[in-house]
């Protein structure tokens, strides 16, 4: 709910007199739950979100798709290649996996479409998603752990 | 120490297998979006068909879904707002005394323009047809530059349409669905504008560069161009009609910029023209 809430309504997570500190919190959102809990956050929903996403920002239909699930495809190949999660592994993985997806968002837009992206918002937003991982984990571990307590109940 | 079959067994797993409440492998959706990419550049009918009233759906459910925060949003400015008011009122002072000044030589040129458009048959530029439009999802991205408009062909609405703020350009249509629009905004990475520059008289092809300025590409060589001249659309596309203001010669980092007149990050109505000026006779 959470992730079609942030991909169908136009918020962004970005501060007006800060423009640089834009942050892509959908790709947080899917590496950590596919991650962690890929029982909560089904690919279908990840895919469907992908297509909202691309009609909403105006992008040719798939992009956002592709780009979420191939994001999901490097969570998925870590959680089954991880004997101990730690929230400081995940975050080393998830620089080179935001870097892949978004050159992947990059090239698909420039290569097979013609649009022209500026990378250099898009590499800073790249960035400071990275930087960003740890803080929304700790957040996502805490409800995390408020769901395994509220299905305990 | 991982061995390459772990790798290999985790990358099988990881998009192939299914969790136990996963309908789909990662493999068969990866596939459906490359097939989904692939689909968008067929243009037929009845696709078009199906992604107009997809779209359309979408950003109507886009534009309920935003209400509440959209709501929230304003509070917040007014509070901003609020803490800043004696600032503003000694700034609006200044820049009345300054306005006052302006209007006098306003009058003056208005007066002499008229007597040089009588002399030269003119057109009036104001003088056009045009739909009004509400912004119903401005997604504000910091790397593509559109927003979506609610009204669609159902009212007349084509591609490469001028859409304006006031009197100034901001963007062009670029897409048209039956009851929305999405206008692509001057200050978009892909937008190219072909201009005329004011009082040189100088053509350029205005880009924008994804902030709230652009660049001007093809000027002439031994250009002399200063700091103040005015940019408008000089109508060489076929597509705008010439004459439309889109803003003011600036130098910034030693490279001259177009500052445009408009706010773009600030966009709520918009007018779509959907004629040709006419000529003042005809009026």
């Amino acid at each position: 709910m959470i992730l079609f809430f942030f991909v169908i309504s136009d918020i962004d997570i970005d501060l007006e007199k800060l423009n640089f500190l834009s942050f892509n919190l959908i790709y947080i959102f899917i590496f950590y739950w596919v991650l962690k809990n890929p029982n909560i956050l089904g690919y279908g929903f990840i895919f469907l979100a992908g297509i909202i996403n691309d009609v909403v920002v105006g992008l040719p239909i798939g992009v956002s798709s592709f780009t979420y699930l191939i994001l999901s495809g490097f969570a998925a190949y870590i959680r089954y290649l991880t004997v101990q999660p730690s929230l400081i592994y995940d975050w080393i993985v998830f620089i080179p996996s935001v870097a892949v997806t978004n050159s992947a968002y990059y090239y698909i837009l420039g290569i097979f479409f013609d649009i022209n992206v500026d990378y250099i918002p898009l590499s800073l937003n790249t960035g400071i998603t990275i930087l960003f991982y740890p803080i929304v984990g700790i957040l996502f571990n805490f409800f995390s752990k408020i769901i395994i307590v509220e299905k305990n109940v | 120490m991982v061995s390459r079959d772990d790798f290999s067994i985790a990358i099988r797993s990881a998009f192939l297998k299914k969790a136990t409440k996963q309908k789909f492998s990662l493999l068969a959706l990866i596939v459906a979006s490359i097939v989904l990419l692939s689909l968008e550049s067929i243009n037929s009918k009845s696709l078009n068909f199906v992604r107009s009233t997809i779209k359309d759906v979408i950003y109507r459910a886009s534009f309920i879904v935003s209400i509440p925060m959209n709501t929230i949003r304003p509070i917040f400015t007014d509070i901003q707002n609020y803490f800043e008011i004696y600032k503003r009122y000694e700034i609006a002072i200044i820049e009345l005394q300054q306005l006052n000044n302006q209007q006098n030589q306003i009058d003056y040129l208005k007066i002499e323009n008229d007597k040089l458009k009588k002399i030269i048959g003119d057109t009036d530029i104001y003088n056009y047809e045009s739909i009004t439009t509400k912004v119903l999802v401005d997604k504000a991205s910091p790397f593509l530059k559109s927003v979506i408009l609610n009204k669609g062909f159902n009212l007349g609405l084509k591609k490469g349409m001028a859409v304006l703020k006031g009197p100034y350009l901001i963007g062009r249509i670029t897409e048209v669905n039956y009851l929305s629009s999405r206008a692509l905004l001057i200050s978009d990475l892909n937008s190219r504008i072909p201009v005329f520059i004011e009082p040189m008289g100088y053509q350029a092809i205005m880009s924008g560069i994804g902030d709230d300025l652009a660049i001007l590409d093809f000027l002439p060589k031994d250009h002399q161009l200063e700091i103040g001249n005015l940019v408008y659309t000089s109508g060489t596309d076929g597509i705008f009609f010439p004459g439309i203001p889109i803003g003011r010669i600036e130098l910034i980092k030693e490279k001259f910029h177009v500052k445009f007149f408009s706010d773009l990050s600030q966009l709520y109505f918009t007018n779509v023209i959907t004629s040709e000026p006419r000529e003042k006779n005809n009026k």
